[in-house]
């Protein structure tokens, strides 16, 4: 409470202001509402000098509240949003597009078209200048919009064309929806930024129609290009195109690397991992060693059967060979302290096997390997195994005890 | 200049020069035919030229349209304010004969010529206000932005920016805009020869003819109905005719964008009294409302505090000697005495009471309390010992639920009103799409407000807290005795309390930093600082004002003391 007795319009709408933030902040959208209602009237006094004036602060508070509260519908949104429009034409494009948003996400997608080809036909003088990123981003998911009825349209044609319906018009609007579409979506992602469905979208467009230079040379930018920021993202789309048109090993691994560099934990480690794993090149062998080691660093990956399996599968080459045992030798030194407690405790033996038992194999085995035929996890593991007469645990007892000196170099 | 003739009417020699260069009579509107002939270079270069200035206004006036003048504007609000203070009970004199009265003295003294007229007819042209404006020389005429600058008014509307752009774009042959005739001028006067009317000053006007009449209203509870909305003040330019068109800088002296604040309207309103050369205000003697000893009684029961305190404050201002009439009474122009604001020094009085008997130190009071506490357990018949704990928690909680109320109030509180205001003619249309806005706005969001809707505006009501001892519930302390801190002492009662702390040893100079003494919350005790915070919640204003008064009385109190520099028996805090 304040003991100030004194009240301009200013300190007044100012306090109402903390009064609907408070409310907001615990979600009493009708007690927000009802301050609102006294706020609004400062849209009528003149703020021009203010950082955010009254008609910015009512637009988003307005929003919120409409989106919150029980009893507003779509309708009122909308009305109120077009109401918006007309308070700020500097601001006009960017109501536009989050009304555009909020029209999306009630999946009312036909009105949110609209919005953006009204929106895309405004100009107002230099302001049209002035907002040229929103205006770019308007034209961009209208083009997104156009890909999406463009999708559709495919897909019927698809059906039908089984049916043998060949249906002309839909044929042209497909045909004209994609046009429109690649205009659009060509334009926004030349900008850097983080574009992920925009481009995803405009490659398909271009494989469908056949262009795969152009979608080769699109996610290379989007990839490569410094000026974009790093985006995990832009390497596996350029992955997933690269594997779909059937390319070499050799470019699939490049386009993975970077992807290892700034997400060693992503899913496509595994792959990775597997075709570095079978390549010629020791080098290459070397790096899929260092991945799939990254790869089981993350707890997320520390019951997963398959990347166990591929790091046991090349621990145990290597053994065999008995060459290049200062790779697992480097790749143990930085992990030998904590990744006993974290992945070959005596409890996750017990766990291990009791729920998975192909998980503690692969486990067992590496554990074997790396600390000895003498440590905890092996030990129960292969015992249990042993117990349970499965075959291939008795291998595995054999395999590491028979290769129990490699352990003694590798921690040695 | 060269016309030296009497008026046919009125007989005065005081001649102005229309437009059409004809003489009219600046007393009383009469029109010669006696024009300017021969064009005496003299005349037009040395003298000042009054002109009633049409400037191009007449194209834009539609039929219907009057000229008005801004201080027929003024004359209204107070029509609609003195007939509000009647509805609330204030006796009819005092719109029919004081406040009139005042008006045209203030109108005569301001040299606002004045025709005598009842208030509330058509408003016709009054005669031209001084100026210096000659329309055709340019060099004199202001610039829209240097007036607008100009303003003083608490008000303080911030311009539209499109309107100071499009004012630029003005001709210079007319007058800057305001839809009475000498708005522009009335912003531009020197203010201080001729104590320029302003909208608080209107209630300065009231609080006056209040006074002179001894009406049982406070200026603090006159300024508390005015913000409740029962006197016109906020967007009282509603009330003006259709045929008064308000708008351009007119906005800058009707519109008022704050509440009336206490000390700014005392003050004017004793710089008024003064600019009247009014004579001795009628006597405050102790039967009027505004006595201490009245004031004392209405407070202690609004504070829901014992009656037996009566006495008790009753003696203080008695001691002190500022229950006399010719302390209490005003006498405009005196320079040399200490203002009276008889509501804050009531209180204050009860708060120096209330120091005197409980001490409020943070600790004394708590012990009294506790005694009586144990005194009323075991004395379950007669009457209730006061216990301050029980009071305070009381109180306190009522307070804070007022408190609670009212900072809501000011997060709510309606400025606008539905009469669109604009400064001009282009503003209009971007003026009223945004009203129509507000209000679609408002309509939508208040619809999803849920079931509490905003009550009506309470009724205007003399107390803001009651006790009623009717309730079962004890919570209404007028009834309780103070027996258990009282002693007899040679007859008389004294306080238990032997201590007393002064709220500061040294009185500031008013005049030159504003305040008796300098008030922090955190350099005094808590419970002097409630008591502070009671008086200012219900009196509407800062406790710092309470504080001055409180040490003003003091310092009266313990004069003898002081002046020895006898320290023992006195706990001394800064």
């Amino acid at each position: 409470s304040s003991y100030e007795h004194k009240l301009n319009f200013k300190k007044s709408k100012e306090t109402c202001l903390s009064y609907i933030q408070d409310a907001m902040l615990q979600k009493q959208w009708k007690r927000a509402a009802e301050f609102l209602t006294f706020y609004v009237e400062s849209l009528e006094k003149d703020y021009s000098r203010e950082h955010v004036g009254p008609s910015e602060v009512i637009w988003r508070i307005g929003t919120e509240v409409l989106c919150h509260h029980s009893h507003s519908s779509m309708k009122e949104f909308n009305c109120f949003m077009e109401q918006m429009k007309t308070l700020g034409v500097k601001r006009y494009l960017k109501i536009c597009l989050e009304h555009v948003f909020h029209l999306l996400c009630n999946g009312q997608i036909d009105e949110a078209y609209q919005n953006l080809s009204l929106a895309e036909s405004w100009r107002y003088g230099e302001q049209t200048a002035i907002q040229n990123k929103e205006m770019k981003l308007i034209q961009a998911y209208r083009g997104l919009l156009d890909y999406y009825s463009w999708s559709k349209q495919k897909n019927i044609l698809l059906e039908h064309g089984l049916d043998g319906f060949a249906d002309l018009s839909v044929e042209q609007e497909m045909h004209s929806c994609f046009r429109k579409a690649a205009v659009n979506l060509k334009e926004i992602i030349k900008i850097p930024g983080v574009w992920d469905l925009f481009v995803k979208c405009y490659v398909d467009l271009l494989e469908f129609y056949g262009d795969h230079n152009e979608a080769h040379q699109v996610l290379n930018e989007y990839a490569y290009n410094s000026r974009f920021p790093a985006n995990p993202n832009a390497h596996v789309y350029l992955y997933q195109f690269l594997k779909r048109q059937g390319e070499s090993k050799k470019s699939l691994i490049s386009a993975l690397k970077i992807l290892h560099d700034i997400v060693p934990s992503h899913e496509l480690m595994i792959d990775f991992n597997t075709m570095l794993q079978k390549s010629k090149k020791r080098k290459k062998r070397r790096l899929g060693l260092e991945v799939i080691f990254a790869v089981l660093d993350y707890v997320g990956w520390k019951e997963n059967v398959k990347a166990w399996s591929c790091l046991a599968r090349q621990v145990k080459q290597i053994v065999i060979s008995e060459k290049h045992l200062d790779w697992i030798k480097e790749e143990w030194n930085c992990r030998k302290d904590w990744w006993p407690p974290f992945h070959f405790s005596r409890y996750l033996a017990k766990r291990n096997w009791q729920e998975n038992k192909s998980l503690s194999y692969e486990k067992a085995l590496v554990a074997g390997i790396l600390l000895g035929k003498d440590c905890k996890y092996f030990k129960y593991v292969s015992h249990q195994g042993c117990k349970a007469q499965v075959k291939r645990f008795r291998m595995l007892k054999k395999f590491v005890n028979r290769h129990n000196p490699v352990y003694l170099r590798i921690s040695g | 200049r060269d016309f030296n003739e009497r008026c046919a009417q009125c007989s005065e020699v005081n001649w102005g020069l229309t437009d059409g260069g004809r003489y009219y009579c600046r007393s009383c509107h009469n029109v010669t035919e006696r024009t300017t002939e021969v064009v005496n270079t003299d005349f037009m270069t040395n003298s000042r030229v009054q002109t009633i200035s049409k400037g191009s206004r007449k194209q834009e006036k539609t039929g219907g349209d009057c000229e008005w003048y801004v201080c027929e504007g003024f004359q209204l609000v107070l029509k609609k304010q003195a007939e509000a203070l009647e509805a609330l009970g204030v006796c009819p004199q005092m719109k029919d004969e004081i406040l009139c009265n005042f008006w045209r003295c203030y109108l005569q003294k301001s040299k606002q010529a004045y025709c005598n007229r009842p208030a509330g007819e058509t408003i016709k042209a009054l005669s031209v206000c001084e100026s210096s404006t000659d329309v055709d020389s340019e060099p004199d005429r202001p610039s829209v932005l240097h007036l607008l600058s100009l303003s003083e008014s608490e008000g303080d509307l911030q311009t539209d920016c499109s309107f100071a752009s499009s004012m630029s774009k003005v001709s210079e042959s007319t007058s800057v805009y305001s839809g009475s005739v000498d708005g522009s001028l009335y912003l531009m006067k020197n203010q201080k020869e001729k104590l320029r009317m302003t909208m608080p000053m209107t209630l300065s006007f009231c609080y006056m003819a209040l006074l002179w009449l001894r009406e049982p209203i406070t200026l603090s509870e006159l300024l508390r109905f005015v913000v409740e909305g029962h006197i016109p003040y906020l967007n009282v330019f509603q009330h003006f005719p259709e045929k008064m068109k308000l708008c351009g800088l007119d906005l800058k002296i009707f519109c008022v964008e704050s509440w009336p604040v206490y000390e700014e309207v005392h003050n004017k309103m004793l710089e008024l009294a003064a600019f009247l050369d009014l004579p001795h205000f009628p006597d405050i003697t102790d039967s009027c409302f505004l006595h201490p000893d009245m004031l004392c009684i209405k407070y202690l029961m609004e504070a829901n505090l014992p009656d037996e305190l009566h006495n008790w404050t009753c003696r203080v201002v008695k001691k002190i000697g500022i229950g006399e009439v010719d302390f209490l009474t005003l006498v405009p122009g005196n320079n040399s005495t200490r203002k009276v604001k008889y509501d804050i020094l009531a209180a204050a009085v009860i708060v120096v009471v209330l120091k005197l008997l409980f001490l409020l130190d943070d600790h004394y009071e708590w012990l009294l309390s506790d005694f009586a506490e144990e005194r009323n357990k075991n004395n379950k018949e007669g009457g209730q010992y006061f216990e301050f704990k029980k009071w305070y928690e009381v109180v306190k909680r009522s307070l804070d639920v007022e408190q609670k109320k009212l900072d809501e109030e000011r997060a709510k509180y309606v400025w606008r009103c539905k009469k669109p205001l604009f400064y001009s003619v282009k503003n209009k249309s971007k003026v009223l799409k945004r009203r129509q806005m507000v209000v679609n706005l408002q309509n939508q969001f208040g619809k999803l407000s849920g079931p509490v809707q905003r009550p009506e505006k309470p009724n205007p009501s003399s107390f803001q807290l009651s006790w009623s001892e009717e309730n079962t519930d004890g919570n209404c302390f007028h009834g309780h005795s103070l027996k258990g801190i009282l002693q007899e002492k040679c007859g008389l009662l004294t306080a238990m309390n032997p201590d007393y702390w002064l709220c500061t040893v040294k009185l500031c100079n008013e005049k030159l930093c504003g305040h008796l003494a300098h008030y922090r919350e955190v350099d005094f005790p808590q419970s002097y600082h409630f008591v502070l915070r009671l008086f200012s919640f219900l009196l509407r204003i800062q406790p710092s004002y309470i504080h001055d008064e409180v040490c003003m009385i003091e310092h009266k109190l313990f004069h003898k003391k002081l002046s020895k520099k006898l320290k023992y028996n006195t706990v001394l805090r800064k």
